[in-house]
């Protein structure tokens, strides 16, 4: 079954790419161009954001030229495994689940992610610890997440689809609640501040970056979370070289790109580039 | 292809099959009343009644049904004063945001189908109605309602197929209709060919179900019997 998966795979890939082959190709890499300041639009059209510089960046240390491409969040991952572009740098946080379909570079920076209300919400006085950390969650963890289940009961949770906000909201961790989830971040903003959500859950900087743009009086409350369904920071999405064959030409192009974003990644960071840009983006320094 | 995914997806779609049916029917209905009152409005002679109602069709069918479902969703919510009335009580549930926008919608079609359909009535009809001596009131009732009704079948047909389809733009306002638990299970397989080969299947299966519907109503009141 699986050699005829990757028969038909490579049927197709090669029909639909003939003619982009072209080892010296530019790399094209994708972003959502709606999860500010991670990645979003100015008023132009035009792409900006932490990770659209940190991919212009990422390509001069590659040494090839780059197309950065927009997609939409909920076809992120099957676009990529179609070839229509090489890379994701959307935010995508490093998760076990994704790691079945794809690969990932290692991680670029830290995606700390918050629960947010708007002002006057009985949610604003819950006491947890400052940010907790879900991989091995220790007491204080438990109880934290004991208080956030009380706290969302019976409250509309919103967020957005596909994203690890979601799993973990679905994981059972803060017990059964009514989840809302919308296409894009925009969209849970804009169900937040007009009352349809109680609280919403996302990266923390995007409320802090809605709250600043808007003037709504948006507040984080509660820890903020890592680790567990939060994944393992937010790294460069890949394909699996596996998905065309390891030996096949396309299959070490992939490969080769993995090693080529990896290395990238360490000088970047040793010349500081991706502190630098975390700073501009986050207001602090956000890069692992 | 994942056949074991396309298996697995169906108990969790067909659930979700209702919830589109659900909003079609409660939409069909509104629609066919708003339809019918815009349809008597428009073959009224006062100027102002007769272009108030050409104004709602000509707004609705000259705008995408996803830009009329946004506006009453996430435009109206915008309206601050709005949350403070009564009416936010149904602005705020996306299902019935959806149901104003989809019968709003298909509301301005039926207009449009039925009007068609008193028109091409012909006059001796009514004519031979009124020799008779019967009221005008019973003329339109009885004689010019059913004639329009079952003039208006095949096009009608057509409108509930489209509406059918059109109840899918229901998932962008986070409601989980076919199309909406279809997109769930591709944010977590990413695998959304076998998804919505299956999702496309059970569309197929309703349309292919409202079209015999048609057909055999439009045989059982053909003028021919």
């Amino acid at each position: 079954m699986n050699k005829l998966k990757r028969t038909i795979f490579s049927v197709l890939a090669s029909l639909l790419i003939i003619g982009s082959v072209n080892a010296n190709d530019k790399i094209k890499i994708a972003t959502e161009g709606a999860y500010p300041p991670w990645n979003s639009k100015n008023e132009a059209g035009k792409l900006i954001g932490f990770e659209v510089e940190l991919a212009w960046s990422l390509c001069r240390y590659i040494g090839r030229q780059c197309e950065i491409v927009e997609q939409d969040w909920d076809g992120m991952i099957p676009a990529l495994q179609l070839r229509k572009y090489d890379a994701i740098m959307a935010g995508m946080s490093i998760t076990d689940e994704r790691k079945k379909v794809i690969t990932f570079s290692q991680g670029y920076a830290d995606e700390v992610a918050s629960l947010a209300v708007m002002k006057g919400s009985d949610l604003e006085g819950m006491e947890t610890p400052a940010g907790i950390n879900l991989t091995k969650p220790d007491s204080a963890a438990k109880k934290a997440l004991k208080t956030i289940e009380a706290g969302l009961a019976g409250k509309t949770v919103c967020t957005q689809t596909g994203t690890i906000h979601q799993n973990f909201l679905e994981s059972g961790d803060v017990g059964k609640i009514n989840l809302r989830t919308y296409k894009t971040q925009d969209e849970v903003n804009l169900d937040l501040e007009a009352g349809r959500c109680d609280v919403a859950l996302a990266a923390a900087v995007a409320f802090v970056d809605y709250a600043e743009k808007s003037g709504k009086p948006v507040v984080l409350v509660g820890p903020t979370f890592s680790g567990g369904a939060f994944g393992n920071g937010v790294g460069v999405g890949l394909r699996q070289a596996a998905q065309m064959g390891e030996n096949t030409t396309l299959g070490k192009r992939d490969a080769e790109l993995l090693r080529a974003f990896n290395k990238a990644i360490d000088q970047a960071r040793k010349d500081g580039v991706i502190s630098r840009l975390a700073i501009k983006w986050f207001g602090f320094d956000a890069s692992m | 292809m994942d056949l074991e995914l396309i298996l697995n997806s169906l108990p969790k779609l067909l659930p979700a099959a209702l919830v589109t049916l659900k909003l079609l029917i409660s939409s069909l209905i509104i629609g066919l009343i708003i339809g019918l009152g815009f349809a008597i409005l428009r073959l009224n002679k006062n100027i102002f009644i007769n272009k108030f109602a050409y104004g709602y069709s000509y707004l609705f069918r000259g705008t995408p049904l996803l830009v009329q479902i946004f506006i009453i969703y996430y435009g109206l919510a915008q309206i601050e004063y709005l949350r403070s009335t009564f009416l936010w009580a149904i602005i705020k549930e996306p299902y019935w945001c959806a149901i104003i926008a989809f019968s709003l919608n298909t509301g301005a079609y039926t207009s449009e189908i039925l009007r068609s359909a008193f028109q091409t009535i012909k006059v001796g009809v009514i004519e031979a109605g009124k020799s008779l001596g019967i009221s005008n009131k019973i003329i339109f009732y009885k004689i010019q309602i059913p004639i329009a009704i079952r003039q208006s079948l095949p096009a009608y047909g057509n409108e509930i197929i489209l509406m059918l389809k059109g109840t899918s733009l229901a998932s962008t306002v986070t409601l989980m209709d076919l199309t909406g638990v279809a997109k769930y299970i591709i944010s977590t397989t990413f695998k959304p060919i076998e998804v919505f080969i299956v999702a496309g299947s059970i569309y197929l299966f309703m349309t292919f179900c409202i079209h015999n519907l048609i057909k055999f109503l439009e045989k059982k009141y053909s003028f021919s019997n």
